[in-house]
């Protein structure tokens, strides 16, 4: 009887954990869009959108009535069943990834301990690079679907440059695990407490790597080849309108989260952060630290974004494989060599 | 726990799914696939023989098994590229340059 | 979670049938990946949770993307039925069903029913043990196998 009501409890927990992280992860992208659109607009010495409520807050559901609301096209010659399945695909492996992210520690409630977490894997950072691996195929199914030449080029050129990158950006990862030994996001910030110091003082490299991999991986300024829109007319989802644009979009933010969430978890020491107050702010001051971190990755996103121009393609491939492979090489040598030395 | 008969069966089910594709099917890239399938199958009973025998080795079979698809895969795609600029066709029933 | 298995098994059924049915290779190649993904599942209920994500990493998030980018690349649409051989139609058929009723036929002679295993640590440093102590000579002739490859891939697609 006992267990059952614990399941049960369980459940409910779970589930009520999942609809909060999807709501304010949903919220959170919507209101990217607008910081973004806000801060390129201000290093451009633009006002940005001001009209739709106080400072333009209110531009992000306008947006998305207007996706809403605007006509679906389908190209006539376009694989019905792929155009319609690639944004799927894009959102969902988006929003999962996120299911296995700590953003702080745990909290009693009721007698039971529940962690700031959907769910705790041992070996959560596989999750993570699983599912993020798996996104590939939104982009190369939407720019092949479409049956049109620029997302056919968009798709090609994401393609090679996602698995290029995702070398890099794995084997970043490693000396991070050389050094705390654990694949579980909770273990390393738990390492990273037992030790008193962030993991980007032992690893700054492995950062480096990381951070430059990831932006090529979400498509971000000054590697978003696949959808340069002043080359490619808008790169893979050219083809795309209404609904399925924006769930792209989406897709697209919710991404640059997920990345910037594995970033403060691995290297930035993730909830960790200084403490003071009554219980309560105790509690919820880490969950407060992580969100922090995790914002100020997203504005150096945009900041990025305002301020470099784009790789040309061949640079973009030359530089994945000549510079950024060796270099996470080199750093798993080191890393490794220091690791064996000293145990 | 599952029985490991049903996990054996499901791996010959597969085995024998990719045999059949790779002889029906006539895009060599579909063949190549179908063969990918029968690995799978084979990787499949690795891991159920791990299972039941409570030995990890079985699973670093598998490990490799992987390792030697990839491989395999880099270099059977880049043979069906130098096929496909010599024929412009990837249907098997056309390659048939090396028959008497 | 046995029930769990046999769900996976039967998605991983049906997505193979549409590997070997569909005439379209993007659709075989999609449907090979949710056979890939399903058997990942199943490798985590056998107790293989390592191998299950390396599974969805290595397979389904590059060695497919390859073959998918291929398929993209050489613009491969739907197959022209070819003549097909004779003695594969008449034959084929029979000896895949003998071939499987007889690997069915012995795997439930020889192991019946549900013996409970013996536990199974499969954690990846426990891989990392045997792979790097017992393993270690494999594991460099691999990686050598992988030098060679790449070598041969780009000899092979280089334009002459």
């Amino acid at each position: 009887m006992d267990t059952s009501s614990d399941t049960a409890f369980f459940l409910g927990v779970t589930v009520v954990k999942v609809v909060v992280i999807l709501w304010v992860l949903l919220t959170a992208t919507a209101y990217l869009t607008w910081l973004e659109r806000k801060v390129v607009a201000h290093i451009q010495s633009r006002w940005g959108p001001y009209r739709v409520g106080p400072h333009g807050l209110l531009q992000p559901l306008a947006d998305g009535l207007k996706f809403l609301f605007k006509e679906d096209i389908v190209p006539a010659d376009a694989d019905r069943v792929i155009y319609w399945l690639a944004p799927f695909i894009a959102f969902t492996l988006a929003f999962l990834a996120i299911a296995v992210i700590p953003f702080g520690g745990s909290f009693s409630f009721h007698g039971h301990v529940i962690p700031f977490q959907i769910t705790d894997l041992d070996v959560g950072l596989l999750f993570v690079l699983a599912v993020t691996s798996l996104g590939v195929y939104s982009i190369a199914l939407a720019g092949w679907s479409s049956n049109s030449k620029y997302p056919l080029f968009g798709g090609l050129r994401s393609s090679a440059q996602m698995i290029s990158y995702e070398l890099s950006l794995g084997l970043a990862l490693i000396g991070v695990l050389m050094i705390t030994g654990t694949l579980s996001l909770r273990g390393i910030v738990e390492y990273q407490q037992q030790h008193g110091m962030w993991n980007i003082f032992k690893q700054p490299v492995g950062f480096l790597v990381y951070f430059t991999a990831a932006i090529a991986e979400t498509n971000r300024v000054p590697f978003d080849l696949p959808e340069g829109e002043t080359e490619l007319v808008g790169g893979y989802h050219t083809e795309y309108s209404s609904f399925k644009f924006a769930m792209f979009f989406i897709a697209e933010y919710a991404n640059m989260v997920t990345v910037s969430c594995v970033a403060t978890l691995l290297f930035f020491g993730g909830w960790l952060g200084p403490l003071f107050g009554p219980p309560w702010l105790r509690t919820w001051l880490p969950v407060f630290w992580f969100c922090f971190k995790v914002f100020c990755f997203l504005f150096f996103y945009i900041w990025l974004r305002g301020t470099l121009p784009r790789f040309r393609y061949d640079q973009l491939m030359a530089f994945g494989w000549k510079v950024l492979l060796p270099v996470a090489l080199l750093n798993i040598l080191v890393t490794g060599a220091v690791v064996a030395a000293s145990s | 726990m599952v029985p490991l008969a049903h996990v054996l069966t499901l791996s010959a089910a597969l085995f024998v799914l990719g045999v059949a594709g790779f002889i029906i099917r006539r895009n060599v890239i579909t063949i190549f696939m179908c063969i990918e399938l029968m690995l799978n199958a084979v990787n499949l009973a690795f891991i159920g023989f791990a299972r039941h025998l409570g030995s990890l080795d079985g699973q670093l079979f598998v490990f490799f098994v992987i390792v030697v698809a990839a491989a395999e895969a880099a270099v059977g795609l880049a043979i069906i590229i130098a096929l496909f600029r010599n024929h412009e066709s990837l249907t098997i029933d056309e390659i048939d340059s090396m028959k008497l | 979670m046995v029930i769990l298995f046999y769900i996976a098994a039967i998605v991983a059924i049906l997505a193979a049938l549409g590997v070997v049915l569909q005439k379209t290779p993007v659709y075989s190649a999609l449907l090979l990946i949710v056979v890939l993904c399903s058997l990942a599942v199943i490798y985590l209920l056998l107790g293989a949770e390592f191998i299950a994500f390396i599974q969805v990493i290595v397979y389904a998030g590059a060695i497919m993307v390859l073959f998918v980018l291929v398929i993209m690349l050489l613009n491969a649409r739907r197959e022209t039925p070819g003549q097909g051989s004779r003695m594969a139609r008449w034959l084929g058929g029979p000896l895949l069903v003998v071939f499987l009723a007889e690997i069915v036929l012995a795997a439930w002679r020889q192991f019946p029913g549900a013996a409970s295993p013996p536990p199974l640590n499969a954690g990846p440093a426990a891989i990392g043990q045997l792979l790097f102590r017992s393993y270690v000579l494999p594991f460099e002739v691999t990686s050598i196998l992988i030098l060679v490859a790449i070598l041969g891939a780009v000899v092979l697609a280089k334009k002459s």
